[in-house]
C-alpha cells in the first residue's frame, strides 16, 4: 500500500527534528549580539488557467528578504514531471524543497506504474505532506499539468487543503491577478488568448503589489509539449542613464601653473640578488 | 481557511444534503464555487465545515477506509459505519482538528439517515445544520421542519435554509449545492446565485 518514496515517511505525528538545533543556534547568535537570518519569502503573484488544449502557468520573478529584494530574477515555476509543473509562493526554501521531494517521489511512482504520472497523484502527495506538517511548511502552490484525463489545475494551501478550479491565483498579489481573471476568463480559450490573460494577470500583481515585481515567466503545458518561457515579458527593464557626471578636460579654465622640484638625496643603496637558477 | 453553512435532512425514503460554496481565508474568498458535499461512498455523502484542510483530509481518509470496509463485507456499507469512522477520527484528534462533518446517506437497513459527529459525538438526528451560517437558521429549521416530508418538499426546505443562511452570514455565499440520496442512488445539483429563493429584504 505504501508508495515507493525517497524519504522515510515519519511514523505519524510531526517531525520537528531541527527545532532543538535551531533554538541552540539562535541562543548562541543572540549571545554574540546578532540575530538569525530571516526566512526569504517570495511575496509573489502566481496563477494558472485551463485553456482549450492545456494549462498556462504564470509567475513573477521577485524574491524578497524582509523589505529588500533578494533576487530580481528567481524562478518560481518548478518542474514536477515532464507533464506537470508547479508554481510556488510563500517561503522560498519550502516551495523549492517540497516540489523537489514530490518530483522525485513521483518519478519513482511513475517508474513503478509504468505510466505518465497524473496531476491528481501529485496533488495527493503534496496535500498529504503539507497536512502532516500542519501548516509549518509555508508553501502555497499552483499545480498544473496535462495527463491522460486532460488538463488539470489545483491550488494547494500550506495547511493541506486543495481546490480544483479552472483558474487560480496565489501569493500576495493574488487579489490583483484574480481581478483580471474574473473579468476576462472564458471557457475553452485559445493558447494565445490564455497566454495574454495570464501575462496581464501577473502584470497586475507586479504593478499593484509591493511583494511582486521584475519579469513575467510563463509555462504552457499541452499534451506532449511544454513551453517554458523564461522570461516571457521583461516588464521591468533597468533604465539607461541619460546623463553623465564626468567633466571634459578643459571645462575648468587654468589661470596659473607652478612646478616645484623636490630635492632628494640617496641615503642607502643595497643590492639583493634573486635566485634565478 | 474555513468553510460554512451545511445542512442535512431526512425525508421519507432518503436524505437531502445542502451546502453553500464559499471558502474564505481571513477576509479573502479563495474559492467561490467549492462543493462541500463530498462523497464517502455511492449512497453516503458527508458535508464539510470548519477548517478546509482538516475536513478534506478526514473525508478522504474515511472514503479510503469505507472502500476497504465495503470490499471486506461484500456489500454497501451502512451509514452508521461511515459515521462511526468519521467519529473515531474526530474524537481521537479532538484537540488538533477543527472540522465538523455531517454524514448522511441511504442504506437498506435503516433507509435515509443523518448523523452528527461534532467533537467526536455520534448522534442520529432527523435533520442537522452546521457551520458558521447555521447559527442564523436554527430558528427557521426548528419551526419549518416536518416529519415525513416528500422529496421535493425536502429539497425546497434545504434550499430555503441555505439561501437564508447565505444572505445573513458573511462567511457563506456563492452557489448552493444539493445532493439527494435515495434507494436509486445519489443525484447532485447546483443552484446558481440568481436562481436561489429570495425573502423579505431582497
Amino acid at each position: 500500500m505504501a508508495t515507493l518514496s525517497v524519504c522515510q515517511q515519519p511514523i505519524g505525528g510531526f517531525s520537528f527534528e531541527y527545532c532543538k538545533r535551531n533554538a541552540v543556534l539562535e541562543f548562541e547568535c543572540n549571545k554574540l549580539g546578532h540575530s538569525i537570518p530571516a526566512a526569504r519569502k517570495t511575496g509573489t503573484t502566481i496563477c494558472g488557467v485551463v485553456f482549450k488544449d492545456g494549462i498556462v502557468l504564470g509567475a513573477d520573478t521577485r524574491a524578497t528578504e524582509g523589505m529588500i529584494v533578494a533576487d530580481k530574477n528567481c524562478s518560481k515555476i518548478h518542474y514536477i514531471s515532464p507533464n506537470i509543473y508547479c508554481c510556488g509562493a510563500g517561503t522560498a526554501a519550502d516551495t523549492e524543497m517540497t516540489t523537489q521531494i514530490i518530483s522525485s517521489n513521483l518519478e519513482l511512482h511513475s517508474l513503478s506504474t509504468g505510466r505518465l504520472p497524473r496531476v491528481a497523484t501529485a496533488n495527493r502527495m503534496l496535500k498529504q505532506m503539507l497536512f502532516r506538517y500542519q501548516g509549518h511548511i509555508g508553501a502555497a502552490l499552483v499545480l498544473g499539468g496535462v495527463d491522460c484525463n486532460g488538463p488539470h489545475l489545483y491550488s494547494i494551501y500550506p495547511h493541506g487543503s486543495t481546490d480544483k478550479l479552472p483558474y487560480v491565483t496565489m501569493g500576495s498579489g493574488s487579489l490583483a491577478a484574480m481581478a483580471v481573471f474574473e473579468d476576462r476568463y472564458e471557457q475553452n480559450m485559445e493558447e494565445e488568448d490564455a497566454k495574454r490573460l495570464v501575462r496581464d494577470a501577473i502584470a497586475a500583481g507586479i504593478f499593484n503589489d509591493l511583494g511582486s515585481g521584475s519579469n513575467i515567466d510563463l509555462c504552457v503545458i499541452t499534451k506532449g509539449k511544454v513551453d517554458y518561457l523564461r522570461p516571457h515579458d521583461m516588464a521591468n527593464k533597468k533604465g539607461v542613464r541619460t546623463g553623465d557626471y564626468k567633466y571634459k578636460r578643459g571645462t575648468t579654465g587654468v589661470l596659473a601653473k607652478a612646478v616645484t622640484k623636490l630635492d632628494l638625496e640617496v641615503v642607502e643603496e643595497t643590492v639583493q640578488t634573486m635566485d634565478t637558477s | 481557511k474555513s468553510i460554512t453553512t451545511i445542512i442535512a435532512v431526512e425525508f421519507n425514503g432518503g436524505v437531502v444534503l445542502g451546502s453553500d460554496s464559499r471558502v474564505s481565508a481571513g477576509e479573502t474568498v479563495v474559492n467561490r464555487v467549492m462543493n462541500k458535499l463530498s462523497l464517502l461512498h455511492d449512497k453516503i455523502y458527508c458535508a464539510l465545515s470548519g477548517s478546509a484542510a482538516d475536513a478534506q483530509t478526514i473525508a478522504e481518509m474515511v472514503n479510503y477506509q469505507l472502500d476497504v470496509h465495503s470490499i471486506e463485507i461484500g456489500e454497501d456499507p451502512q451509514v452508521r459505519s461511515a459515521a462511526t469512522l468519521v467519529k473515531n477520527i474526530s474524537y481521537k484528534y479532538k484537540e488538533e482538528l477543527s472540522a465538523h462533518l455531517i454524514v448522511a446517506g441511504w442504506d437498506r437497513r435503516g433507509g435515509g439517515q443523518v448523523f452528527v459527529t461534532l467533537n467526536g459525538l455520534l448522534s442520529r438526528q432527523p435533520f442537522a445544520v452546521g457551520g458558521s451560517g447555521s447559527s442564523y437558521v436554527y430558528g427557521f429549521v426548528d419551526a419549518e421542519y416536518q416529519k415525513g416530508m416528500s422529496k421535493e418538499d425536502c429539497q425546497q426546505f434545504v434550499v430555503n435554509t441555505i439561501s437564508l443562511a447565505m444572505s445573513r452570514d458573511g462567511s457563506s455565499g456563492g452557489v448552493a449545492y444539493l445532493v439527494t440520496i435515495d434507494e436509486k442512488g445519489a443525484e447532485e445539483k447546483c443552484i446558481l446565485g440568481n436562481e436561489l429563493p429570495t425573502f423579505y429584504d431582497q
